[in-house]
């Protein structure tokens, strides 16, 4: 609770070097590796979308041309679903999940690392499209027959093999996370013990087992179209098909997007609020409930496509539905704050901006349900305001949260405060400045996804004003980059719990040793932690226990084998991208191909035959 | 996981020592649930464009009687594997290697059939840009026996790793969980003759 | 979490010959005009008894812990009901 100014970092356990982390397969530098990569992308991302806003600055803009503007926005999307939301979410995944669980790592510690490294290598696929004939140009949605059209251009080629093997890495990591989560917790800690955010990402990563294989059927099925002559969706096949394959994936892809966040924002009200989260059986109940209903409402992403009032109506009555678990949850984080003595620190306010940001994509998200209201709203900038609601002012607010939050336990030292407010202020009144007046552009019929506007429709003004807005976002992190960049190397030490926390990865040194925990504990309760350190007296206060066990920093008397290194999984990974390019680049990158499908063959041989000795966390 | 077991609490094992092969186990049987939806999507678009011939021929072209061989192969195969795998569980590694030679053997039958089989196709006009058909039928059946030939090649690296006693059950590559997979890909099979071609004749 | 012990080897023949034999009825339903009526619910039903004793006992499914049978399921019965719904939409069912 209490950083003591003499206490020092642990001195660095573990190798260094640049081959140490190729070839690591320990869960927290692998989350670190998600977080680096995932926030350079943001940067890349946010920077596509600023180009974006300044050509949409005012009418009849020539900044970018039409076509530079269909990759940028295309680009912008697939790099903040694909290359930014998704691996933070993987990072804090990674990186929390074993030591919220009393675990010394992932299931399955190289497979974890093939994950990380295929989800790399892919981003930098996507984007070397750039400069090797052109980014995707088709929407990060990439409807047919648009999409199937110019296959004498690579761009859409890379749109779908680049998404197929993001695919392949994240259903490897979902595989890891369920069985770690599933088998690996620690003596005494039931499913009903674990942190919301463990359970959430067990529900995450369902979604992701279930939807990402469909995803990549429509994704394979637009590759043969493109590439074979196939007539999936066009010449005789219908691209209603892709719509279906696309959505019944993108609609539960946002779930994904968001629980992890929801997660973080469930485990930092209540350590600010200093109460227990309110309804904790409701929050993760309400959280399955959003995994099942989320695969039953894709077609309300489809209601002007003709397919008829039974099925507009019913997915209509489905997509109301899901918004009662969604307020499930908000009632209990409510719940949590109310009464509570509540520390304003960077943590909690984003934290709550999430639930205030995200109650008004909510909320908008509600009116499209609705078939009518939604014929208008479709394809219009209503819509665009709508998902940055929930994704920037949900998600992202809430990754930012985690970040104030988890930044002492991952690096040993606290971020600076003061920073932190500058940060969150810009971001939030930059973030409404910016995606507000897109509902009412959206309402006053200014469509989606075209590099123009004329003038003398009124569109003028709000345009502008959003465009400043989105400026105010980035110097918001500019802050946050700086507070990170100095804070790594001069910030305060934190020590092992300097928020007063209540959940198990407080209990171990910050940052925590190679094998995280010096004797994995035996759990009695959920936030067992905070019942280690607290106990209730007569009239329910919570008091201090003198002599709570301090965290063990030695090793333990017997040996703990953590699982070794291993080159492969970053070979494999290497493999599959080679084969990518050759893909992308058929028919005369069949060589390409076969060469990767060897050094993919070889990397797996090895994996497979690696001595097993150390092989899994014992 | 049933309502009972969260509630009270599937507690796991000791601390520090997993219990590993349940540990692969779990992954397995969650990886062959997204299967179902990888070969559930297929399927569905087959069963889309099975009246999608267009000018070229559509399920006319099956030839039952052979593919009825092809499946009774595949299906004898899971036999011999669950044999494999009963042969490993008493420890006898001679059989072991037997019969996933011959599950093997019989998975390379399979694959030969399928070749053969879209050949003759091919010359009968069925191809992958002949219609939705086509592309449905080649795209559903060509996974399927690419699933088949990563079978194969499991069961062959096993009958190659057993002798020299690198294959346990602590292993990923182990007669179990292979064994796992390979019956999947027969019930899949089970599945895609059944919906394709008894169903379309 | 123990298992219960592996079924012997004759239940794996006696199984087999089951499934070959529940083959040879299946091929010979569309060629018979007067099973034309049921032909799709006969087929449909022989497939599942096929599918469920090859899970059931090959893959060791009904001796196992539950966690490994409700998670195929879910995927199972997700893909089924999702699937349906989608040819629904396109009238193709």
């Amino acid at each position: 609770m209490t950083m003591t100014a003499d206490q020092e970092l642990l001195p660095r356990t573990g190798p260094t070097g640049i081959w140490s982390w190729i070839t690591t397969v320990d869960h927290k530098r692998i989350g670190i590796m998600y977080a680096v990569t995932a926030f350079s992308a943001f940067f890349i991302a946010g920077l596509e979308a600023l180009l974006i806003r300044v050509q949409l600055i005012g009418p009849n803009q020539d900044f970018l041309s039409a076509d530079a503007y269909n990759q940028l926005f295309t680009m912008h999307g697939l790099t903040m679903v694909f290359g930014v939301v998704m691996p933070i979410g993987a990072a804090f995944m990674n990186y929390l999940i074993p030591i919220m669980i009393g675990a010394r790592d992932v299931a399955f510690p190289r497979l974890n690392a093939f994950s990380y490294w295929l989800f790399a290598f892919s981003i930098l696929l996507m984007m070397s499209s750039f400069v090797l004939g052109g980014a995707p140009d088709g929407g990060w949605f990439g409807y047919a027959p648009l999409s199937t059209e110019l296959r004498e251009v690579v761009r859409m080629d890379f749109f779908s093999v680049g998404a197929q093997l993001l695919g392949v890495a994240s259903i490897a990591a979902s595989v890891n996370f369920i069985t770690t989560i599933f088998t690996m917790r620690a003596p005494g800690m039931t499913m009903l013990r674990m942190p919301v955010f463990v359970w959430m990402s067990l529900v995450t990563s369902f979604l992701l087992v279930f939807s990402l294989p469909i995803f990549g059927v429509g994704l394979f099925q637009l590759f043969f179209d493109r590439n074979l002559g196939a007539h999936f969706f066009s010449s005789g096949g219908d691209p209603l098909l892709w719509q279906h394959m696309f959505w019944l994936f993108g609609h539960p892809e946002v779930y994904v997007l968001i629980l992890p966040a929801m997660g973080i924002v469930s485990e930092v009200l209540p350590t600010f609020a200093r109460k227990p989260l309110f309804g904790y059986p409701f929050v993760v109940f309400s959280g399955i409930a959003i995994g099942f209903m989320g695969f039953g409402v894709w077609v309300h992403h489809m209601y002007t496509a003709g397919l008829g009032p039974l099925a507009e109506a019913g997915f209509g009555v489905a997509t109301l539905m899901i918004a009662v678990p969604t307020g499930v949850k908000i009632f209990n984080w409510i719940g949590t704050i109310w009464g509570g003595r509540v520390r304003f620190e960077p943590p909690m306010l984003f934290a709550i901006g999430f639930i205030a940001m995200f109650v008004i994509g909510g909320l908008s998200g509600v009116t499209h349900s609705v078939v009518p209201a939604d014929t208008q709203q479709h394809d219009t900038y209503y819509v665009v305001g709508h998902f940055h609601y929930v994704l920037f002012g949900g998600a992202i607010f809430g990754f930012v949260a985690g970040a104030y939050y988890w930044f002492p336990k991952w690096t040993g030292r606290m971020l600076n405060r003061t920073l932190g407010f500058w940060h969150f202020w810009l971001m939030l009144i930059g973030f409404n400045l910016t995606f507000a007046p897109m509902h009412i552009l959206g309402l006053n019929g200014m469509p989606r996804r075209t590099y123009t506007y004329p003038d003398g429709l009124g569109w003028g003004f709000w345009n502008a004003m959003v465009s400043i807005g989105a400026f105010i976002i980035g110097i918001s992190f500019l802050i946050f980059l700086y507070n990170v960049v100095r804070s790594v190397r001069r910030g305060p030490i934190a020590g092992p719990d300097p928020w007063d926390g209540r959940t198990l990865e407080w209990s171990i040194p910050s940052p925590p040793p190679t094998y995280n925990f010096a004797e994995i504990p035996h759990v009695t309760a959920l936030d067992d932690y905070w019942h280690q350190k607290y106990t209730t007296d007569e009239e329910g206060r919570s008091v201090r226990i003198p002599d709570a066990p301090e965290p063990a920093v030695s090793v333990a008397d017997h040996e703990v084998h953590m699982p070794s290194p291993s080159f492969y999984p970053f070979v494999a990974a290497a493999g599959l991208v080679t084969m990518g390019y050759g893909f992308v680049f058929l028919p005369g990158g069949l060589v390409a191909a076969a060469i990767g499908a060897l050094i993919t063959l070889g990397g797996l041989f090895g994996w497979s035959l690696e001595p097993i000795d150390g092989e899994e966390a014992t | 996981m049933t309502v009972g077991e969260i509630i009270t609490g599937a507690v796991p094992h000791d601390a520090d020592h997993h219990d590993v092969s349940a540990i692969r186990k779990v992954a397995v049987w969650v990886f062959l649930a997204s299967e179902c939806m990888f070969f559930g999507a297929m399927i569905s678009t087959f069963l889309l464009y099975r009246s999608s011939g267009g000018d070229g021929p559509a399920a006319e072209i099956f030839n039952i009687g052979f593919t009825s061989a092809s499946s009774f192969v595949l299906l004898m195969s899971s036999l011999t594997m669950v044999l494999a795998h009963h042969s490993y569980e008493r420890r006898d590694l001679r059989q072991t290697r037997v019969w996933l030679t011959g599950t093997a053997l019989l998975g390379i039958t399979f694959l030969s059939g399928q070749i053969f089989e879209f050949t003759e196709f091919v010359h009968g006009g069925l191809t992958v840009s002949s219609s939705p058909f086509g592309s449905a039928f080649y795209m559903l059946t060509g996974f399927h026996g690419a699933h088949v030939a990563v079978g194969v090649l499991m069961l062959l690296a096993m009958v190659f790793l057993l002798p020299e006693g690198r294959l346990h059950r602590r292993r990923g590559l182990n007669v179990e969980l292979v064994g796992l997979y390979w019956h999947f890909v027969d019930i899949v099979w089970i599945v895609i003759f059944t919906v394709v071609y008894l169903l379309q004749v | 979490m123990t298992e219960r012990a592996h079924p012997s080897p004759r239940v794996y023949w006696v199984i087999a010959l089951v499934l070959a034999a529940l083959t040879a009825v299946e091929i010979t339903i569309p060629q018979v005009s007067a099973f034309e009526g049921v032909k799709v619910p006969a087929l449909l039903s022989l497939g599942a008894i096929k599918f469920g004793a090859v899970i059931g006992f090959f893959m060791h499914l009904r001796f196992d812990r539950k966690l490994y049978r409700n998670v195929f399921f879910i995927g199972l019965l997700g893909a089924l009901l999702l699937f349906v719904i989608v040819l629904l939409t396109f009238e193709a069912l």
